[in-house]
Protein backbone atom coordinates (compact mmCIF):
# COMPACT_ATOMS: atom_id res chain seq x y z
CA UNK A 1 0.00 0.00 0.00
CA UNK A 2 1.20 3.85 -0.67
CA UNK A 3 0.95 5.81 2.05
CA UNK A 4 2.50 8.53 0.70
CA UNK A 5 1.91 9.36 -3.35
CA UNK A 6 3.42 12.45 -4.30
CA UNK A 7 3.14 13.71 -8.05
CA UNK A 8 4.16 16.61 -10.09
CA UNK A 9 5.48 19.04 -6.58
CA UNK A 10 6.30 22.24 -7.19
CA UNK A 11 7.21 24.94 -5.28
CA UNK A 12 8.95 28.50 -5.99
CA UNK A 13 10.15 31.16 -3.67
CA UNK A 14 10.59 34.29 -4.94
CA UNK A 15 10.38 33.53 -8.39
CA UNK A 16 13.09 30.47 -8.02
CA UNK A 17 11.90 27.14 -8.38
CA UNK A 18 12.92 25.12 -5.19
CA UNK A 19 10.87 21.71 -5.96
CA UNK A 20 10.10 21.44 -9.77
CA UNK A 21 7.66 18.37 -10.41
CA UNK A 22 9.04 15.85 -7.49
CA UNK A 23 7.09 12.48 -8.35
CA UNK A 24 7.41 9.43 -5.59
CA UNK A 25 5.32 7.25 -3.89
CA UNK A 26 6.56 5.71 -0.65
CA UNK A 27 4.73 1.72 0.41
CA UNK A 28 3.54 1.29 4.07
CA UNK A 29 5.98 0.27 6.59
CA UNK A 30 9.34 0.86 4.69
CA UNK A 31 12.33 3.32 5.18
CA UNK A 32 12.52 5.79 2.06
CA UNK A 33 15.36 7.73 1.48
CA UNK A 34 15.35 11.43 0.29
CA UNK A 35 18.99 12.32 -1.18
CA UNK A 36 20.52 15.46 -2.28
CA UNK A 37 22.73 17.58 -1.61
CA UNK A 38 21.72 20.96 -0.08
CA UNK A 39 19.67 22.74 -1.57
CA UNK A 40 17.96 20.47 -4.16
CA UNK A 41 14.64 20.93 -2.85
CA UNK A 42 14.63 18.04 -0.23
CA UNK A 43 13.61 20.08 3.17
CA UNK A 44 10.99 21.96 0.84
CA UNK A 45 9.70 18.73 -0.48
CA UNK A 46 8.79 17.38 3.23
CA UNK A 47 7.65 20.88 4.45
CA UNK A 48 5.07 20.28 1.72
CA UNK A 49 4.37 16.97 3.10
CA UNK A 50 3.77 17.82 6.75
CA UNK A 51 1.66 21.16 5.95
CA UNK A 52 4.45 23.13 6.56
CA UNK A 53 3.76 24.92 3.31
CA UNK A 54 1.65 24.99 0.37
CA UNK A 55 2.15 23.56 -2.53
CA UNK A 56 2.59 25.52 -5.94
CA UNK A 57 1.50 23.04 -7.82
CA UNK A 58 1.29 19.00 -8.03
CA UNK A 59 -0.61 16.33 -5.75
CA UNK A 60 0.20 14.80 -2.42
CA UNK A 61 -1.27 12.85 -0.44
CA UNK A 62 0.01 11.55 3.06
CA UNK A 63 -2.13 8.26 4.57
CA UNK A 64 -4.52 9.74 1.68
CA UNK A 65 -5.22 12.82 3.18
CA UNK A 66 -4.12 15.82 1.74
CA UNK A 67 -1.93 18.17 4.00
CA UNK A 68 -3.17 21.60 2.39
CA UNK A 69 -6.48 20.24 3.12
CA UNK A 70 -6.94 17.81 6.43
CA UNK A 71 -3.88 19.73 7.75
CA UNK A 72 -4.45 19.16 11.35
CA UNK A 73 -5.53 14.93 10.80
CA UNK A 74 -2.01 14.71 9.15
CA UNK A 75 -0.23 16.60 11.82
CA UNK A 76 -1.81 13.67 13.78
CA UNK A 77 -0.53 10.63 11.91
CA UNK A 78 2.81 11.92 10.67
CA UNK A 79 5.92 12.55 13.19
CA UNK A 80 8.50 15.23 12.14
CA UNK A 81 11.70 15.70 13.10
CA UNK A 82 13.02 18.72 11.84
CA UNK A 83 16.27 20.17 11.02
CA UNK A 84 17.39 22.92 13.46
CA UNK A 85 14.47 22.66 15.78
CA UNK A 86 15.69 22.27 19.76
CA UNK A 87 13.53 22.70 23.07
CA UNK A 88 13.98 25.45 25.86
CA UNK A 89 17.53 25.07 27.70
CA UNK A 90 15.83 24.69 30.79
CA UNK A 91 12.93 21.82 29.62
CA UNK A 92 14.01 18.14 31.14
CA UNK A 93 14.13 15.13 28.89
CA UNK A 94 10.66 13.58 30.56
CA UNK A 95 9.00 16.60 30.84
CA UNK A 96 9.49 17.31 26.77
CA UNK A 97 7.75 13.64 26.37
CA UNK A 98 5.28 14.59 28.62
CA UNK A 99 4.33 17.89 27.01
CA UNK A 100 4.38 16.58 23.59
CA UNK A 101 2.20 13.60 24.59
CA UNK A 102 -0.39 15.73 26.15
CA UNK A 103 -1.03 16.75 22.15
CA UNK A 104 -2.19 13.78 20.95
CA UNK A 105 -5.34 11.40 21.30
CA UNK A 106 -3.96 8.35 21.65
CA UNK A 107 0.09 8.77 21.82
CA UNK A 108 2.53 6.54 22.94
CA UNK A 109 3.57 5.37 26.59
CA UNK A 110 6.34 8.19 26.82
CA UNK A 111 8.36 6.41 29.44
CA UNK A 112 9.14 3.10 27.23
CA UNK A 113 9.67 5.15 24.75
CA UNK A 114 12.43 6.90 26.62
CA UNK A 115 13.99 3.57 27.51
CA UNK A 116 13.95 2.68 23.80
CA UNK A 117 15.88 5.56 22.87
CA UNK A 118 18.52 5.27 25.53
CA UNK A 119 17.58 8.27 27.52
CA UNK A 120 15.64 6.57 30.59
CA UNK A 121 18.59 7.79 32.61
CA UNK A 122 18.35 11.20 31.07
CA UNK A 123 15.05 11.83 32.37
CA UNK A 124 15.65 14.60 34.06
CA UNK A 125 18.16 16.17 32.34
CA UNK A 126 17.25 19.62 31.03
CA UNK A 127 17.81 20.00 27.50
CA UNK A 128 20.78 22.31 27.34
CA UNK A 129 22.94 19.41 29.05
CA UNK A 130 22.35 16.71 26.63
CA UNK A 131 24.59 15.97 23.91
CA UNK A 132 24.53 16.26 20.06
CA UNK A 133 23.57 12.60 19.76
CA UNK A 134 21.26 12.53 22.37
CA UNK A 135 19.19 15.73 21.54
CA UNK A 136 18.77 13.80 18.02
CA UNK A 137 17.44 10.96 19.84
CA UNK A 138 15.07 12.63 21.92
CA UNK A 139 13.91 14.49 18.68
CA UNK A 140 13.27 11.41 17.43
CA UNK A 141 11.00 9.78 20.42
CA UNK A 142 9.40 13.37 20.32
CA UNK A 143 8.46 12.38 16.40
CA UNK A 144 7.30 9.39 17.74
CA UNK A 145 5.38 9.98 20.95
CA UNK A 146 2.50 11.09 19.32
CA UNK A 147 2.21 7.09 17.71
CA UNK A 148 2.36 8.30 13.93
CA UNK A 149 1.79 6.15 10.98
CA UNK A 150 4.34 7.77 9.52
CA UNK A 151 7.81 9.38 10.46
CA UNK A 152 9.86 12.38 8.85
CA UNK A 153 13.79 12.51 10.32
CA UNK A 154 15.22 15.16 8.44
CA UNK A 155 19.12 15.52 8.40
CA UNK A 156 19.32 13.82 11.32
CA UNK A 157 22.81 12.69 11.64
CA UNK A 158 23.85 16.17 10.18
CA UNK A 159 26.66 17.18 12.92
CA UNK A 160 27.18 14.34 14.93
CA UNK A 161 30.14 12.11 15.90
CA UNK A 162 30.95 8.79 13.80
CA UNK A 163 29.65 6.96 17.38
CA UNK A 164 26.61 8.83 18.16
CA UNK A 165 25.65 8.75 14.49
CA UNK A 166 25.83 4.75 14.39
CA UNK A 167 23.62 5.17 17.77
CA UNK A 168 21.48 6.70 15.56
CA UNK A 169 21.36 3.94 12.72
CA UNK A 170 20.19 1.98 14.97
CA UNK A 171 17.83 3.34 16.62
CA UNK A 172 15.80 3.83 12.63
CA UNK A 173 16.28 0.26 12.27
CA UNK A 174 13.82 0.05 15.91
CA UNK A 175 11.62 2.78 14.40
CA UNK A 176 11.25 0.20 11.63
CA UNK A 177 10.56 -2.67 13.77
CA UNK A 178 7.90 -0.59 15.02
CA UNK A 179 5.86 -0.64 11.86
CA UNK A 180 6.10 2.96 11.38
CA UNK A 181 6.66 4.26 7.36
CA UNK A 182 9.98 6.32 7.89
CA UNK A 183 10.57 8.95 5.20
CA UNK A 184 14.61 9.89 5.58
CA UNK A 185 16.30 12.91 4.70
CA UNK A 186 19.97 13.26 4.44
CA UNK A 187 22.88 14.00 2.29
CA UNK A 188 25.13 11.20 3.41
CA UNK A 189 25.36 8.92 1.26
CA UNK A 190 26.18 6.22 3.39
CA UNK A 191 23.58 6.62 5.76
CA UNK A 192 20.80 6.16 2.97
CA UNK A 193 22.53 3.01 1.74
CA UNK A 194 22.51 0.96 4.74
CA UNK A 195 19.07 2.48 6.25
CA UNK A 196 16.65 2.58 3.32
CA UNK A 197 14.94 0.36 1.73
CA UNK A 198 14.16 2.85 -1.08
CA UNK A 199 16.01 6.25 -1.94
CA UNK A 200 14.36 8.49 -4.22
CA UNK A 201 17.57 11.43 -5.76
CA UNK A 202 16.56 14.66 -5.82
CA UNK A 203 18.73 17.02 -7.79
CA UNK A 204 17.89 20.65 -9.01
CA UNK A 205 14.51 20.38 -7.58
CA UNK A 206 13.60 17.27 -9.73
CA UNK A 207 13.56 13.65 -8.81
CA UNK A 208 16.36 11.81 -10.65
CA UNK A 209 16.09 8.56 -9.81
CA UNK A 210 13.92 6.25 -7.47
CA UNK A 211 15.16 2.57 -6.40
CA UNK A 212 16.96 0.39 -4.08
CA UNK A 213 20.38 1.51 -3.13
CA UNK A 214 21.83 -1.77 -4.96
CA UNK A 215 19.26 -0.78 -8.02
CA UNK A 216 20.39 2.44 -8.23
CA UNK A 217 24.47 1.74 -7.96
CA UNK A 218 23.46 -1.06 -10.20
CA UNK A 219 22.11 1.50 -12.78
CA UNK A 220 24.81 3.30 -12.39
CA UNK A 221 26.58 1.01 -13.77
CA UNK A 222 27.71 -0.12 -10.15
CA UNK A 223 28.58 -3.96 -9.23
CA UNK A 224 31.84 -5.27 -8.15
CA UNK A 225 35.61 -4.83 -8.69
CA UNK A 226 38.19 -7.50 -7.92
CA UNK A 227 41.82 -6.63 -8.32
CA UNK A 228 44.60 -9.18 -7.25
CA UNK A 229 48.05 -9.94 -8.57
CA UNK A 230 48.70 -12.72 -10.20
CA UNK A 231 50.25 -14.32 -13.82
CA UNK A 232 48.44 -14.22 -16.73
CA UNK A 233 47.78 -17.90 -16.98
CA UNK A 234 43.71 -17.77 -16.42
CA UNK A 235 43.24 -14.25 -18.16
CA UNK A 236 41.03 -16.30 -20.68
CA UNK A 237 39.38 -18.57 -18.54
CA UNK A 238 38.55 -15.21 -16.33
CA UNK A 239 37.26 -13.31 -19.02
CA UNK A 240 34.95 -15.59 -20.39
CA UNK A 241 33.31 -16.14 -16.90
CA UNK A 242 29.31 -14.80 -17.36
CA UNK A 243 29.36 -12.75 -14.13
CA UNK A 244 32.72 -10.89 -15.51
CA UNK A 245 32.13 -7.76 -17.86
CA UNK A 246 35.76 -6.60 -18.14
CA UNK A 247 39.36 -7.54 -17.18
CA UNK A 248 42.18 -5.49 -17.05
CA UNK A 249 45.88 -6.21 -16.15
CA UNK A 250 48.56 -3.77 -15.40
CA UNK A 251 51.67 -6.12 -14.89
CA UNK A 252 50.69 -8.62 -12.80
CA UNK A 253 48.40 -6.77 -11.05
CA UNK A 254 44.43 -7.28 -12.39
CA UNK A 255 41.34 -5.68 -12.56
CA UNK A 256 38.32 -7.60 -12.90
CA UNK A 257 34.70 -5.39 -13.17
CA UNK A 258 31.59 -7.67 -12.94
CA UNK A 259 28.50 -7.42 -11.11
CA UNK A 260 27.51 -8.62 -8.04
CA UNK A 261 28.79 -12.32 -7.40
CA UNK A 262 32.02 -11.81 -9.36
CA UNK A 263 34.13 -12.75 -6.59
CA UNK A 264 32.90 -15.78 -5.77
CA UNK A 265 33.29 -16.55 -9.98
CA UNK A 266 36.69 -15.26 -9.73
CA UNK A 267 38.11 -17.21 -6.57
CA UNK A 268 36.52 -20.10 -8.05
CA UNK A 269 38.07 -20.28 -11.02
CA UNK A 270 41.14 -19.57 -10.22
CA UNK A 271 41.44 -21.98 -8.13
CA UNK A 272 40.43 -24.31 -11.02
CA UNK A 273 43.35 -23.38 -12.58
CA UNK A 274 45.52 -23.82 -9.07
CA UNK A 275 46.61 -20.37 -9.45
CA UNK A 276 46.93 -18.25 -5.93
CA UNK A 277 45.68 -14.73 -6.27
CA UNK A 278 48.03 -12.33 -3.89
CA UNK A 279 47.45 -9.38 -2.13
CA UNK A 280 42.92 -10.22 -3.06
CA UNK A 281 40.52 -7.59 -2.67
CA UNK A 282 37.32 -6.46 -3.88
CA UNK A 283 35.54 -3.33 -4.05
CA UNK A 284 31.66 -2.29 -4.28
CA UNK A 285 30.61 0.27 -6.04
CA UNK A 286 28.55 2.71 -3.11
CA UNK A 287 25.61 4.93 -3.22
CA UNK A 288 28.12 7.96 -3.67
CA UNK A 289 29.49 6.64 -6.74
CA UNK A 290 25.62 6.16 -7.92
CA UNK A 291 24.58 9.69 -7.02
CA UNK A 292 27.81 10.89 -8.76
CA UNK A 293 26.67 9.14 -12.01
CA UNK A 294 23.24 9.92 -11.37
CA UNK A 295 23.71 13.59 -11.10
CA UNK A 296 27.37 14.74 -12.10
CA UNK A 297 28.46 15.87 -9.14
CA UNK A 298 29.38 14.10 -5.71
CA UNK A 299 27.18 14.43 -3.20
CA UNK A 300 30.43 15.45 -0.34
CA UNK A 301 29.06 18.35 1.01
CA UNK A 302 31.48 19.78 4.10
CA UNK A 303 28.43 20.86 5.72
CA UNK B 1 -9.14 0.39 6.00
CA UNK B 2 -9.14 4.04 8.26
CA UNK B 3 -12.08 3.19 10.08
CA UNK B 4 -10.33 3.24 13.51
CA UNK B 5 -9.00 6.26 12.61
CA UNK B 6 -10.93 8.96 13.76
CA UNK B 7 -12.56 11.45 10.90
CA UNK B 8 -10.69 14.31 10.07
CA UNK B 9 -11.90 17.34 12.70
CA UNK B 10 -10.29 19.29 14.72
CA UNK B 11 -11.34 18.12 18.38
CA UNK B 12 -10.63 20.50 21.50
CA UNK B 13 -8.03 20.33 23.31
CA UNK B 14 -8.00 22.31 26.89
CA UNK B 15 -5.31 19.65 28.25
CA UNK B 16 -2.69 21.22 25.19
CA UNK B 17 -2.95 24.38 26.93
CA UNK B 18 -3.07 24.01 30.17
CA UNK B 19 0.08 21.74 29.87
CA UNK B 20 2.11 24.02 27.96
CA UNK B 21 1.40 26.67 30.17
CA UNK B 22 2.34 24.32 33.07
CA UNK B 23 6.07 23.73 31.20
CA UNK B 24 6.29 27.45 30.73
CA UNK B 25 5.81 27.97 34.11
CA UNK B 26 7.83 25.65 35.35
CA UNK B 27 10.70 27.30 32.82
CA UNK B 28 9.83 30.75 34.19
CA UNK B 29 10.81 29.63 37.80
CA UNK B 30 13.54 28.06 36.56
CA UNK B 31 15.07 31.37 35.28
CA UNK B 32 15.26 33.54 38.74
CA UNK B 33 16.48 36.39 36.85
CA UNK B 34 13.36 37.39 34.63
CA UNK B 35 11.64 36.48 38.18
CA UNK B 36 13.61 38.80 39.90
CA UNK B 37 13.27 41.62 37.25
CA UNK B 38 9.56 41.19 37.28
CA UNK B 39 8.59 40.18 41.10
CA UNK B 40 11.07 41.21 43.28
CA UNK B 41 12.93 44.16 41.60
CA UNK B 42 9.74 46.54 41.93
CA UNK B 43 8.76 45.25 45.08
CA UNK B 44 12.04 46.03 46.63
CA UNK B 45 12.11 49.73 45.03
CA UNK B 46 9.17 50.51 46.68
CA UNK B 47 10.07 49.01 49.72
CA UNK B 48 13.78 50.93 49.64
CA UNK B 49 12.23 54.21 48.28
CA UNK B 50 9.55 54.43 50.26
CA UNK B 51 11.73 53.63 53.20
CA UNK B 52 14.58 55.85 52.83
CA UNK B 53 13.88 59.14 51.44
CA UNK B 54 11.59 60.38 54.30
CA UNK B 55 10.25 63.22 51.76
CA UNK B 56 8.60 60.57 50.04
CA UNK B 57 6.52 59.83 53.48
CA UNK B 58 5.43 63.62 53.85
CA UNK B 59 2.47 64.93 52.90
CA UNK B 60 1.60 66.72 50.09
CA UNK B 61 0.66 70.55 51.68
CA UNK B 62 -2.15 70.90 48.64
CA UNK B 63 -3.79 67.54 48.89
CA UNK B 64 -2.36 65.51 51.38
CA UNK B 65 -1.30 62.41 49.63
CA UNK B 66 2.19 61.06 50.34
CA UNK B 67 4.24 60.19 47.56
CA UNK B 68 4.25 56.59 48.56
CA UNK B 69 0.28 56.00 48.98
CA UNK B 70 -0.33 55.92 45.20
CA UNK B 71 2.58 57.67 43.26
CA UNK B 72 5.14 55.20 44.14
CA UNK B 73 3.27 51.39 44.34
CA UNK B 74 1.57 52.79 41.25
CA UNK B 75 4.77 53.80 39.46
CA UNK B 76 6.27 49.94 40.82
CA UNK B 77 3.14 48.17 39.32
CA UNK B 78 4.07 50.19 36.23
CA UNK B 79 7.53 49.10 36.05
CA UNK B 80 6.62 45.51 36.72
CA UNK B 81 3.86 45.34 33.63
CA UNK B 82 6.65 46.81 31.46
CA UNK B 83 9.23 44.55 32.63
CA UNK B 84 7.37 41.49 32.06
CA UNK B 85 5.76 43.78 28.30
CA UNK B 86 9.33 44.45 26.97
CA UNK B 87 11.78 42.15 28.63
CA UNK B 88 10.28 38.89 29.49
CA UNK B 89 7.81 38.43 26.52
CA UNK B 90 9.98 39.21 23.50
CA UNK B 91 12.67 37.48 24.28
CA UNK B 92 11.29 34.30 25.38
CA UNK B 93 9.19 34.44 22.47
CA UNK B 94 12.26 35.65 20.26
CA UNK B 95 14.53 33.12 21.45
CA UNK B 96 12.00 30.41 21.09
CA UNK B 97 11.82 31.47 17.13
CA UNK B 98 15.12 31.81 16.61
CA UNK B 99 15.71 28.26 17.84
CA UNK B 100 12.72 26.98 16.17
CA UNK B 101 10.95 25.38 19.41
CA UNK B 102 7.86 27.36 17.60
CA UNK B 103 8.60 25.74 14.43
CA UNK B 104 8.73 22.04 16.06
CA UNK B 105 5.17 22.69 17.63
CA UNK B 106 4.16 24.20 14.44
CA UNK B 107 4.33 20.09 13.10
CA UNK B 108 2.56 18.91 16.05
CA UNK B 109 -1.47 18.92 16.43
CA UNK B 110 -1.12 22.31 18.77
CA UNK B 111 -0.82 25.69 17.34
CA UNK B 112 2.51 27.51 18.54
CA UNK B 113 -0.40 30.07 19.07
CA UNK B 114 -1.04 27.93 21.89
CA UNK B 115 2.70 29.02 23.51
CA UNK B 116 2.41 32.25 22.81
CA UNK B 117 -0.88 32.78 24.78
CA UNK B 118 0.31 30.53 27.31
CA UNK B 119 3.67 33.35 27.52
CA UNK B 120 0.70 36.21 27.49
CA UNK B 121 -1.15 34.10 30.64
CA UNK B 122 1.79 33.70 32.61
CA UNK B 123 3.10 36.97 32.47
CA UNK B 124 -0.05 38.43 33.24
CA UNK B 125 -0.47 36.20 36.11
CA UNK B 126 3.26 37.13 37.06
CA UNK B 127 2.42 41.21 36.73
CA UNK B 128 -0.76 40.46 38.56
CA UNK B 129 1.13 38.93 41.32
CA UNK B 130 3.76 41.75 41.14
CA UNK B 131 0.60 44.28 42.00
CA UNK B 132 -1.10 42.29 44.54
CA UNK B 133 2.61 42.64 46.63
CA UNK B 134 3.14 45.87 45.68
CA UNK B 135 0.15 46.91 47.35
CA UNK B 136 0.09 44.03 49.77
CA UNK B 137 3.35 45.43 51.14
CA UNK B 138 2.66 48.88 50.73
CA UNK B 139 0.36 48.89 52.80
CA UNK B 140 1.93 46.83 55.53
CA UNK B 141 4.98 48.50 55.21
CA UNK B 142 4.27 51.91 54.25
CA UNK B 143 0.69 52.56 55.59
CA UNK B 144 -0.40 53.11 52.08
CA UNK B 145 -4.41 52.14 51.35
CA UNK B 146 -5.21 50.15 48.96
CA UNK B 147 -7.02 51.36 45.57
CA UNK B 148 -9.87 52.94 46.94
CA UNK B 149 -11.69 52.07 43.26
CA UNK B 150 -10.71 48.18 43.39
CA UNK B 151 -13.26 47.68 40.22
CA UNK B 152 -11.66 51.10 38.31
CA UNK B 153 -8.36 49.53 38.97
CA UNK B 154 -8.72 46.09 37.86
CA UNK B 155 -9.77 47.65 34.65
CA UNK B 156 -7.45 49.65 34.07
CA UNK B 157 -4.57 47.08 35.47
CA UNK B 158 -5.85 45.39 32.03
CA UNK B 159 -6.09 47.70 29.70
CA UNK B 160 -2.48 48.98 30.80
CA UNK B 161 -1.37 45.39 30.87
CA UNK B 162 -3.07 44.39 27.50
CA UNK B 163 -1.43 47.92 25.68
CA UNK B 164 1.85 47.25 26.74
CA UNK B 165 2.06 43.44 25.88
CA UNK B 166 0.58 44.07 22.74
CA UNK B 167 3.48 46.96 22.27
CA UNK B 168 5.78 43.87 23.56
CA UNK B 169 4.57 41.23 20.71
CA UNK B 170 5.74 43.88 18.60
CA UNK B 171 9.01 44.18 19.90
CA UNK B 172 9.42 40.17 19.79
CA UNK B 173 7.99 40.38 15.91
CA UNK B 174 11.22 42.64 14.86
CA UNK B 175 14.20 41.81 16.47
CA UNK B 176 15.84 38.72 14.76
CA UNK B 177 17.08 36.94 17.86
CA UNK B 178 17.05 36.47 21.58
CA UNK B 179 20.36 38.61 22.12
CA UNK B 180 18.21 41.59 19.78
CA UNK B 181 15.37 41.41 21.95
CA UNK B 182 16.74 42.71 25.12
CA UNK B 183 18.57 45.90 23.62
CA UNK B 184 15.26 46.36 21.61
CA UNK B 185 12.95 45.95 24.89
CA UNK B 186 15.11 48.68 26.48
CA UNK B 187 14.92 50.93 23.89
CA UNK B 188 11.33 50.63 23.94
CA UNK B 189 11.09 50.47 27.70
CA UNK B 190 12.53 53.35 29.01
CA UNK B 191 11.33 56.40 26.92
CA UNK B 192 8.04 54.85 27.78
CA UNK B 193 8.92 54.40 31.59
CA UNK B 194 9.43 58.47 31.02
CA UNK B 195 6.59 59.32 29.62
CA UNK B 196 4.68 57.43 32.72
CA UNK B 197 6.36 59.61 35.39
CA UNK B 198 9.07 57.23 36.56
CA UNK B 199 11.66 59.61 37.03
CA UNK B 200 8.82 62.69 36.65
CA UNK B 201 6.27 62.40 37.98
CA UNK B 202 3.21 63.54 35.86
CA UNK B 203 1.93 66.12 38.33
CA UNK B 204 5.22 68.29 37.93
CA UNK B 205 5.59 67.53 33.96
CA UNK B 206 5.41 70.77 31.93
CA UNK B 207 2.22 71.03 30.39
CA UNK B 208 3.18 70.37 27.06
CA UNK B 209 4.79 67.23 28.01
CA UNK B 210 1.92 65.93 30.44
CA UNK B 211 0.12 66.28 27.43
CA UNK B 212 2.06 64.38 24.81
CA UNK B 213 2.28 61.49 27.71
CA UNK B 214 -1.52 61.50 28.35
CA UNK B 215 -1.35 59.85 24.84
CA UNK B 216 1.22 57.39 25.38
CA UNK B 217 1.00 54.01 26.54
CA UNK B 218 2.06 54.23 29.71
CA UNK B 219 1.41 57.78 30.60
CA UNK B 220 -2.37 56.54 30.08
CA UNK B 221 -1.74 53.43 32.44
CA UNK B 222 0.19 55.79 35.07
CA UNK B 223 -3.02 57.78 35.19
CA UNK B 224 -5.64 55.69 35.00
CA UNK B 225 -3.92 53.64 37.37
CA UNK B 226 -4.08 56.77 39.55
CA UNK B 227 -7.05 58.04 39.53
CA UNK B 228 -8.70 54.78 40.81
CA UNK B 229 -5.98 54.30 43.71
CA UNK B 230 -7.91 57.92 44.55
CA UNK B 231 -11.03 56.45 44.29
CA UNK B 232 -11.95 58.11 41.01
CA UNK B 233 -12.91 56.51 37.49
CA UNK B 234 -10.16 57.24 35.06
CA UNK B 235 -11.08 59.37 32.63
CA UNK B 236 -11.98 58.10 29.30
CA UNK B 237 -9.01 59.73 27.25
CA UNK B 238 -6.69 57.44 29.03
CA UNK B 239 -8.92 53.95 29.02
CA UNK B 240 -9.89 55.15 24.87
CA UNK B 241 -5.97 55.17 24.47
CA UNK B 242 -5.39 51.98 26.16
CA UNK B 243 -7.42 50.22 23.83
CA UNK B 244 -6.17 52.32 20.72
CA UNK B 245 -2.78 51.12 21.60
CA UNK B 246 -3.61 47.75 22.34
CA UNK B 247 -5.80 46.92 18.43
CA UNK B 248 -2.97 49.16 16.93
CA UNK B 249 -0.30 47.14 18.14
CA UNK B 250 -2.36 43.91 18.30
CA UNK B 251 -3.27 44.10 14.65
CA UNK B 252 1.21 45.34 13.97
CA UNK B 253 1.77 42.20 15.55
CA UNK B 254 -0.10 39.70 14.34
CA UNK B 255 0.54 40.95 10.67
CA UNK B 256 4.46 40.87 11.57
CA UNK B 257 4.84 37.98 13.90
CA UNK B 258 6.76 35.02 12.03
CA UNK B 259 6.24 31.79 13.37
CA UNK B 260 9.82 30.74 12.25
Amino acid sequence: MEIIEITGLRKAYGGRAAVDGVSFTVREGEVFGVVGRNGAGKTTTIECLCGLRTPDGGTLTVTGLDPRTDRAEVRRRVGVQLQDCSLPDRLRVGEALDLYASFYDRPADWRSLLEEVGLGSKRDTPFAKLSGGQRQRLSIALALVGAPRVAVLDELTTGLDPLARRETWSLIEQVRRRGVTVVLVTHFMEEAERLCDRVAVIDRGRVTAVDTPAGLVARAGGGQRVRFRGGPGADEVLRALPEVTSLSREGDMVTVAGQDGVLLAVTTALAACQIVPAELQSERATLDDAFLALTGRPAADPA
Amino acid sequence: MTTTDSPAVTRHRPSALRKVLLAETRLFLRDPATAFFTLVLPLALLLILGSAIPAFRQPDPATGERVVDIHLPSTMIMLAVATAAFSAIPSVLATYRERGVLRRLSVTPVSPATLLGAQLLLNLATAALAAFLTILSGHLVLGSLPPAAPAWFVLAFVLGVSALFTLGLCVAALVPNGRAAGGAGALAMFPLLFFGGLWLPRQLMPEVLLRFSDFTPTGAFAQAMHDSWAGQAPQPLHLGVLVAWTLVAGAFAARAFRWE
